[in-house]
C-alpha cells in the first residue's frame, strides 16, 4: 500500500492538480443532465435559479468538506445532517431566549464540537466502527433535537438572521461567501498543514504513520471532531436560510453530503481524495436535486437517482481499481 | 484472532471444562433483563400488569424479527443498514398488493418476496463485486426509502384482510401470533448457525474472512446467503408490523434501524464479527423494549426515545469494546 503524499507537495496549489478523471460522477452531471435540464426545464438556464442552486449547495458544501476527510481516513460519519438540525434548533431556541447571533452560534458550534469528539474519542481513541458510533450520535442528536423543542419549529428569530440571508460581500450573497471561505480553510488544511498529509495518510497507511511516530490517534479523532463542529457552523447558514428552527429539517443531509464526496472522486480506499472534486460534486448534487425538481420529479425519486447514481459510481471505481490491478 | 478461537470452542473442536463464553454472556443478560423487570416493576405497578408485559413482548417481538436476520449478517463480519427501510417497502408494496386483491396470501407472498430480493441485491453487491457492506447498505437504504415514498404517494393504506390481521394481532393457544413466529425464527435460526456447517463456515467468515477463504469456506456464497437471510427476516417483519397497526405508511420501517442495531448488540454480537447468538438478540431486543416501556410508564416524552436508544446502542459498542480489549 503506498502512501498517496503527492497531492500534499506544498508548492503546488493541488486546485487542479489533483485528479480530474477521478471526478468523472460529477463532471459527467454536470456536463451532461445541464443540457438536458436547459432543455426540458424551462427556467433553469436563469440567473435567479443559479443563484438559487448555490444557495442551496452552500449548506451542502460546509458539510461535504468535512465529510472529504473522514472519508479519507476510510471512515464515514452519519450524524452531520441531525446535528445541523440539533444545532439549528439549539441556535433559534439562543435567539429566541435573547442571547446575541454571535454567542449563540458559538453555543451551537460548542454543540456540534461535544458530539463530533464524542465521535472520535469513539472512533480514534477506542477503535470502534464509524458508521455504527455515528449512527449512534445520529440518533442521540436527533431525539434531543425533537425532545428540546416537542417536535416543534421554532420561529421569531429577529431581524438580525433576516439581514443574514440578505446580506452581501462584493455583490455574492454572505453565504456563498461563507461557503467560498470554508472551502480556502479545508484546502489550505488539507493540502498546506502537516495536519492534513497526516488525514491523508491515516487513511493510505495508519500502521506506517503510527510507527513514524506520529499521534494518529489524535489526528483520526481531530476529523470527526471537525465534522461536528462544522455542522455546529452550519447551522447559523440553516437558520438564516430558512429564518426559523426545525428539529429533523436536514435530516437525511448526511446522505447528499456523501454522494457529493463520492462524485467528487474520492474514495474510501486508500486515503485517494481530491478536495476540489467535493465541490464539483456538491454542485453537481445542488444541479441534480434542483433539475429534477423543475422537471416535476418527486423528492423521493430523486432519492432513488442519487442512491444508484452512488452506488453505480462506487462500482466503476472498483472495476477502474481492479483493472489497474 | 486469539479472541475467537477462545470464545468458539467449535472452531476448535476443543471442549472447555468450564461454562462456554457465550453462554456466561446469554445469562449475565438474562439476569440484567430480569433485574430491569423487577427494578421497574417496584418503582410503577403498571409494569407487571398482564397487558403492559404483553405489550413488552409484542413490541420485542416485532424488533427481534427487523434485527434477526442482520444478527446473522453482523455475525459474518458485514452489516445491514438496509433492514428499517427494507420493512417500510416490503410492507408498503404489500399493502398495495392487498388493498387492490384483498388476499392475504398474496400480501404475504408479496412482501417476502420484496425482502428477499432486497437483501439479494444487497448481498450480490457486497460478495460478488466487493464493495463495503456499510455503503452498499446505506446506499440501498435510501433507494428503498426513495421507492416507498414514492409507491405511496403520501396516501397510508388502511384495512386488511382479516386473516392477515392475525398474523400481527392474532392469538393462538392465548399466546400473541408475532410472539410464537419470534420463536419459530430463533429455532430455525439458531439451527443455521450451531448445527450446520453454513453457520460454521460464517462464524468463521467473520473471525477472519481471509483465513476463511483459504481454508475453502465459500465466502461469497455465504454472504450472498445472509444478505437473503436478513431480506426474508424484514419482509416477515414487515407483515408482522402491518398486521398489528392495520396500516402502512413510508415512515413505518425508518424507526427500527436504530433500536435493531442496538438489540443486537446488546444481545452480545460484536461489530468485528465472529460473535452473536439470536437468543442474545432476542435479550437484547427485550431489554431495550423495557427500557423505552419504562419511559413510557414514567411519562417521559417519546421524544427522548430516540435519544434513549442512541445511548443504548453506544453503551453497548463501549461495552463490548471494554470486553474485547480484556480478552487480548
Amino acid at each position: 500500500m503506498k502512501i498517496n503524499l503527492k497531492l500534499s507537495g506544498g508548492a503546488s496549489p493541488a486546485l487542479f492538480s489533483g485528479l480530474p478523471h477521478k471526478a468523472l460522477g460529477a463532471i459527467a452531471v454536470l456536463f451532461v443532465l445541464m443540457p438536458l435540464f436547459g432543455v426540458f426545464a424551462d427556467r433553469f438556464f436563469t440567473a435567479g435559479n443559479f443563484l438559487n442552486i448555490a444557495l442551496q449547495s452552500s449548506i451542502l458544501l460546509l458539510i461535504a468538506l468535512p465529510m472529504t476527510f473522514v472519508i479519507l481516513t476510510e471512515g464515514l460519519d452519519l450524524s452531520p445532517g441531525a446535528l445541523l438540525s440539533l444545532c439549528g434548533v439549539v441556535l433559534a431556541l439562543c435567539l429566541v431566549g435573547g442571547v446575541a447571533l454571535p454567542l449563540a452560534t458559538l453555543v451551537a458550534m460548542f454543540v456540534g464540537l461535544a458530539f463530533g469528539v464524542f465521535n472520535g474519542v469513539c472512533v480514534a481513541a477506542l477503535g470502534m466502527p464509524p458508521f455504527v458510533v455515528t449512527l449512534g450520535a445520529l440518533g442521540m442528536a436527533q431525539g434531543l433535537a425533537l425532545a428540546i423543542t416537542d417536535g416543534n419549529a421554532v420561529s421569531g428569530l429577529g431581524p438580525e438572521v433576516e439581514a443574514l440571508n440578505n446580506a452581501q460581500i462584493l455583490g455574492l450573497p454572505l453565504l456563498i461567501v461563507i461557503a467560498i471561505a470554508a472551502y480556502g480553510i479545508f484546502h489550505w488544511l488539507l493540502y498546506h498543514t502537516t495536519f492534513g498529509r497526516y488525514v491523508i495518510a491515516v487513511g493510505g497507511n495508519a500502521d506506517a504513520l503510527r510507527l513514524s511516530g506520529v499521534r494518529v490517534r489524535l489526528v483520526h479523532g481531530a476529523v470527526y471532531a471537525i465534522s461536528g463542529l462544522t455542522a455546529g457552523f452550519a447551522s447559523l447558514s440553516m437558520i438564516a436560510r430558512t429564518n426559523a428552527g426545525h428539529p429533523t429539517i436536514a435530516l437525511g443531509m448526511e446522505f447528499d453530503a456523501i454522494a457529493a464526496v463520492v462524485l467528487g472522486g474520492t474514495s474510501f480506499e486508500r486515503g485517494n481524495g481530491w478536495l476540489f472534486g467535493t465541490v464539483l460534486g456538491v454542485i453537481a448534487i445542488g444541479i441534480l436535486r434542483n433539475g429534477l425538481n423543475l422537471l416535476g420529479v418527486d423528492t423521493s425519486l430523486q432519492l432513488v437517482c442519487i442512491g444508484i447514481l452512488v452506488l453505480a459510481v462506487l462500482l466503476i471505481e472498483r472495476f477502474v481499481s481492479e483493472g489497474r490491478g | 484472532m486469539s479472541k475467537v478461537a477462545l470464545s468458539s470452542p467449535r472452531l476448535t473442536g476443543v471442549r472447555p471444562k468450564h461454562m462456554s463464553p457465550e453462554l456466561v454472556s446469554l445469562l449475565a443478560r438474562l439476569i440484567v433483563v430480569l433485574i430491569l423487570s423487577l427494578a421497574i416493576s417496584l418503582v410503577n405497578e403498571n409494569f407487571h400488569s398482564l397487558s403492559n408485559l404483553t405489550n413488552v413482548l409484542r413490541q420485542a417481538s416485532l424488533l427481534f424479527l427487523v434485527a434477526s436476520g442482520a444478527t446473522l449478517v453482523i455475525v459474518a463480519g458485514a452489516i445491514d443498514l438496509s433492514i428499517g427501510a427494507n420493512v417500510t417497502l416490503s410492507a408498503c408494496v404489500a399493502a398495495g398488493v392487498m388493498h387492490s386483491t384483498g388476499s392475504a396470501a398474496l400480501g404475504i407472498a408479496t412482501a417476502l418476496a420484496i425482502g428477499t430480493a432486497v437483501g439479494l441485491i444487497n448481498g450480490a453487491l457486497v460478495a460478488w463485486l466487493k464493495l463495503p457492506s456499510f455503503l452498499v447498505t446505506y446506499g440501498s437504504l435510501w433507494i428503498l426509502s426513495g421507492l416507498a415514498l414514492n409507491y405511496m404517494g403520501g396516501v397510508p393504506i388502511t384495512g386488511f384482510p382479516k386473516e392477515f390481521r392475525y398474523l400481527g394481532s392474532g392469538f393462538l393457544f392465548g399466546v400473541p401470533v408475532p410472539i410464537l413466529i419470534m420463536f419459530g425464527v430463533v429455532g430455525v435460526a439458531s439451527f443455521l448457525m450451531h448445527l450446520t456447517t453454513f453457520g460454521q463456515q460464517i462464524f468463521m467468515m467473520g473471525a477472519n474472512r481471509e483465513t476463511a477463504a483459504l481454508s475453502g469456506v465459500p465466502v461469497q456464497r455465504n454472504l450472498l446467503l445472509v444478505f437473503a437471510l436478513s431480506g426474508v427476516c424484514s419482509g416477515l417483519a414487515a407483515i408482522v408490523a402491518l398486521g398489528r397497526v392495520n396500516s402502512a405508511d413510508p415512515g413505518m420501517g425508518d424507526p427500527f434501524l436504530l433500536p435493531a442495531i442496538a438489540a443486537i448488540l446488546v444481545g452480545g454480537a460484536s461489530l468485528s464479527g465472529g460473535t452473536g447468538t439470536v437468543l442474545g438478540t432476542v435479550l437484547g431486543a427485550l431489554l431495550l423494549t423495557i427500557v423505552l416501556n419504562a419511559m413510557n410508564l414514567l411519562t417521559i416524552s417519546s421524544a427522548w426515545q430516540p435519544f434513549a436508544t442512541g445511548a443504548v446502542l453506544v453503551a453497548a459498542m463501549l461495552a463490548d469494546t471494554a470486553m474485547n480489549r480484556r480478552r487480548r
